[in-house]
């Protein structure tokens, strides 16, 4: 069984429940519980809210969503063509943030909520989030 | 998201409903900090009996309320939090410097225990 779906939209605000909503409605082809939905909702959001003020902190751009399903598992790819990361080290320690009123957990919701994340940046180009998440029910069988 | 407010003696009561993300938290913000600063109020009871999404970005704005607040012995409340709220606000620490009641009137009794 695979599916997969594109979405991409413009690095706005009101933007980002649109792709956690369709993150998860696409997810639900999986056996995943209500409870992992609702972490793939917070992954999604914290990517793309990532890009929007991140990536984009002076003008909007376009934020790319690629979901995949392949061999029960779901892989979300969120791409900005923004500024990039300079130090990747940085931006994962928890609580890193540049912004005020900004918790700096987004990366660490992402890493506590899915089973694997990868980070890619270059600088001036943009970055790449990578997340794959397996429904519990389906790690239980496997082991 | 949708937000309503009332005044109950030095404190604001806030009931939320709705996802509280990056796209709710301006309007949060400005709503909160207008209402506190005109009536002079220094503490903050959210209700989030209607909320049934937050990400870092909502979590963000409370804890900015929280730091203002606290400078002024404030406290703010938590109410209602459903199982997938609260464990973002558990993951986040949060819940080490809030207290979370299961109604409005628990915590301002709380509030009125505290000499306020």
């Amino acid at each position: 069984m695979g599916n997969q779906a594109h979405l991409t939209i413009a690095g706005k605000s009101n933007n980002v429940g649109l792709a956690r909503i369709t993150a998860a409605t696409f997810a639900s082809e999986l056996d995943f519980t209500l409870s992992e939905l609702e972490e793939i909702k917070v992954a999604v959001s914290e990517a793309v809210t990532n890009c929007i003020i991140h990536a984009y902190p002076l003008e909007e751009g376009i934020i790319k969503i690629e979901l995949e399903i392949a061999e029960n598992q779901l892989i979300m790819i969120i791409t900005d063509q923004g500024i990039g990361i300079e130090n990747i080290d940085e931006v994962l320690q928890p609580s890193y943030t540049t912004k005020e009123d900004h918790m700096g957990l987004g990366l660490a919701f992402i890493d506590s909520f899915m089973d694997s994340f990868t980070l890619e940046s270059n600088p001036d180009q943009g970055t790449t989030v990578k997340m794959i998440k397996i429904p519990e029910q389906v790690k239980y069988v496997v082991e | 998201m949708e937000i309503s407010t009332k005044i109950n003696d030095n404190c604001l009561i806030v009931k939320m409903r709705g996802e509280f993300d990056l796209h709710s938290v301006p309007e949060f913000k400005k709503r909160i900090i207008k209402i506190m600063a005109a009536h002079n109020l220094i503490h903050l009871v959210l209700s989030f009996k209607g909320v049934i999404f937050v990400d870092s970005s909502g979590l963000g704005a409370i804890l900015g309320r929280y730091r203002e607040l606290d400078k002024k012995g404030g406290k703010v409340f938590l109410i209602n939090l459903r199982p997938q709220v609260k464990k973002v606000f558990t993951l986040a620490g949060l819940l080490k410097i809030m207290q979370e009641y299961d109604s409005e009137e628990t915590a301002i009794e709380q509030l009125n225990k505290g000499g306020i």
